[in-house]
């Protein structure tokens, strides 16, 4: 192998591709079984992380950035004047293979360009995925980019060789992408979308029926969305999100603030500031909807369609809900403790496994990791808890804020500590 | 009050939690072997280690705490922390005080949250061996890395590497401690190495395969152009990857 080569092209098609947010390495659970290599963590393994504090957990690269669609936010948009590269499938396979035999990755992400066609580009995604499988047994993570427009042949065989399939939504709506991206049909973009739900639900069928049933996309089908290349409001980007979760069984779905990569007079130029905050606000709001038991409507305001950036969604719903508190810890149910601000899923838990042994105190809350800064005013609790004259406060919101240290006041932190947990990625 | 020493390992102390409860020790401390000894009123009693004993000690609790019980337990004896024992003492005499129940369920006990913070610490350490271990390869293919834990953490993490490099040979080397496993494509072995070897940079790049350097450089360059700068959060960045770790992480060395 010709190593200043490959590394020339390491650089460019590494810088292509790292827009894409999506890193998870869970939920493949395949099995060293052929003493090959590889055995995927079922909760998946951040290796590192890069200075802007998102994780590494997969050789994420773009098997070429040659593109013949031409899409605004997008920095490979074939008007875009920039080098150009292109892995054969060999590099890539060695490439994955060496970085993993050195413990630096669960395995390989692999997007592309697209380059003639839809299945020209596909069929070489899905032969480095097989080639990795049958012919170096290699049993770590694989997570493919579904090329809009493939066909479901290709898709089928995609699904065989790769843990998760994704595609790219990126405009929220169908007047955003024909906007943005002339060249791209929605349809295109939702149909492999089904069809790899569909065959997900019928290869999981089959499997109760035969067991040597091979899995099909086993860690699911994920996508993503820019935030703030389009005027879409967060009402239109959680509705979406929630469509896809319900009527696409997707894994995930991640926001992407907007980095600015051209000058085009329908995007925001060259300088603009990342949406941070409204991308952690969003996160924030999926996190609602996948673990804590809300429904889509519930996280913003009738009458304003943008979420609160001052407040945390779930905070913004108590504040607004405010007749459903106090909560009284030693009797309430699950579902409405994991609704008081300040509570996360695993100190709820904590919070009913305990509250058995003993009736609890604000200090039992501190000390199982509540932040009780928030959820003192909301809770009701063994000894006397006197924040509750606050609960009917007009204040209350200030009172609250000004109590609370925020990560995105200082400049030097603007960035979400969210996005990088390990359980960020399940 | 009663002061029993024993030889350090796990089974060690469980027989001396097995002799509290058989003598009934009532004002008891548990240390082991070369913990410094400053006590003019009580006689250190030597505790033989006796795999009977501690047998019996684990099951009852595996009766009462479930296998996780005994891994919460284990992930806290690795803890190495000062206080492990009495933590570990006080949790078990709890339990033995409230018979069938999960007492490790019960996070408003001060001796439980304890053990919980410990258990959760180690296991952040185990998670962190996973990721952050970097191998080498030697000129004599096998695939080595040098580890300096803050816990006692190599022995929990050979299952994991096992099942995942099956077709290589490995080592990983904890120099804290003086121990090693080594994967020699058949079994793993725990190994001491008796001169401890001297892993210096200069000295390791003549052990190195002749490739290695080519993957690493090519590493270090992905590692680089995968990082959004327009995103840059340095506090985020050391959150994740505390400094202590740096000197493991390939993708952090100037080549």
């Amino acid at each position: 192998m010709d190593y200043d080569r490959v590394k020339e092209k390491l650089e460019i098609l590494a810088d292509a591709a790292k827009y894409d947010v999506s890193c998870s390495s869970s939920g493949g659970n395949r099995k060293n079984t052929n003493k090959g290599l590889g055995d995927s963590s079922s909760s998946g393994i951040c290796h590192t992380y890069t200075e802007d504090g998102r994780c590494v957990s997969l050789l994420k690269i773009l098997l070429t950035n040659f593109c013949i669609y031409d899409c605004a936010y997008c920095v490979t948009r074939k008007s875009n004047d920039i080098q150009r590269a292109a892995f054969t499938v060999e590099e890539v396979v060695d490439l994955t293979m060496n970085f993993y035999r050195r413990n630096y990755i669960e395995g390989l992400f692999l997007s592309s360009g697209i380059f003639k066609n839809a299945d020209y580009t596909m069929e070489r995604l899905v032969r480095v995925a097989k080639k990795l499988r049958l012919e170096h047994s290699f049993n770590g993570y694989i997570h493919l980019k579904s090329i809009p427009g493939a066909s479901d042949e290709l898709m089928r065989e995609a699904g065989l060789y790769a843990d998760r399939l994704s595609m790219n939504l990126e405009i929220p709506t169908e007047s955003g992408l024909k906007l943005l991206a002339p060249d791209k049909d929605h349809q295109q973009m939702i149909k492999p979308m089904g069809f790899v739900k569909n065959e997900i639900n019928l290869y999981k069928d089959e499997r109760k029926k035969f067991k040597s049933t091979p899995k099909f996309a086993p860690a699911g089908q994920s996508t993503q969305m820019i935030v703030g290349a389009s005027p879409e409001t967060d009402l239109q980007i959680i509705q979406v999100a929630d469509h896809f979760y319900k009527n696409f069984s997707m894994k995930r779905v991640y926001y992407s603030g907007y980095v600015p990569v051209s000058n085009d007079a329908r995007l925001p130029g060259l300088g603009s500031q990342v949406p941070l905050v409204r991308e952690n606000r969003l996160y924030q709001a999926d996190w609602l909807m996948r673990f804590y038991g809300f429904k889509a409507n519930e996280i913003l305001a009738k009458n304003n369609p943008f979420l609160d950036l001052e407040v945390d969604p779930k905070l913004g719903w108590a504040l607004r809900n405010i007749t459903d508190f106090p909560v009284a810890l030693q009797t309430a149910s699950l579902e409405m403790i994991l609704r008081v601000p300040g509570i996360g899923v695993k100190s709820a838990y904590k919070i009913v496994n305990a509250r058995k042994f003993q009736n609890l105190t604000l200090e039992h809350l501190q000390k199982m990791g509540v932040a009780t800064n928030r959820a003192k005013y909301f809770v009701v609790v063994a000894n006397s808890n006197k924040n509750l004259i606050h609960l009917d406060s007009v204040h209350l919101k200030s009172l609250i804020v000004g109590d609370t240290k925020s990560k995105f006041e200082n400049p030097f932190s603007n960035q979400t500590s969210l996005l990088n947990d390990d359980t960020f990625l399940r | 009050m009663t002061i029993l020493f024993y030889d350090k390992t796990f089974e060690g102390f469980l027989t001396a939690v097995f002799e509290v409860f058989e003598f009934k020790y009532q004002d008891v401390q548990i240390v082991h072997e070369g913990t410094f000894q400053n006590s003019f009123f009580a006689e250190p009693i030597e505790i033989i280690t006796n795999s009977e004993k501690s047998d019996r000690v684990l099951k009852k609790l595996e009766k009462q705490l479930g296998k996780s019980g005994i891994q919460q337990m284990l992930y806290t004896f690795l803890s190495e922390d000062a206080s492990r024992e009495m933590v570990l003492l006080q949790v078990i005499t709890y339990a033995v005080e409230n018979p069938g129940k999960d007492i490790l369920k019960d996070y408003s006990n001060s001796f439980v949250m304890q053990l919980s913070k410990f258990v959760k610490s180690v296991n952040r350490e185990r998670h962190r061996m996973k990721a952050f271990i970097r191998f080498e390869l030697l000129k004599d293919e096998i695939y080595f890395a040098e580890i300096f834990p803050d816990f006692d953490v190599l022995t929990l993490i050979i299952t994991h590497f096992k099942n995942r490099y099956q077709d290589q040979k490995w080592l990983i080397y904890d120099s804290k401690r003086g121990y090693g496993v080594y994967y020699d494509l058949n079994v793993v072995e725990i190994i001491s190495l008796e001169n401890p070897i001297q892993f210096g940079e200069s000295h390791k790049k003549e052990l190195l395969h002749e490739k290695e350097l080519n993957y690493q450089k090519l590493w270090i360059e992905y590692f680089d152009h995968t990082n959004i700068k327009e995103r840059k959060n340095d506090k985020l960045h050391v959150q994740h990857v505390p400094k202590r770790y740096w000197k493991y992480l390939t993708e952090k060395k100037i080549l």
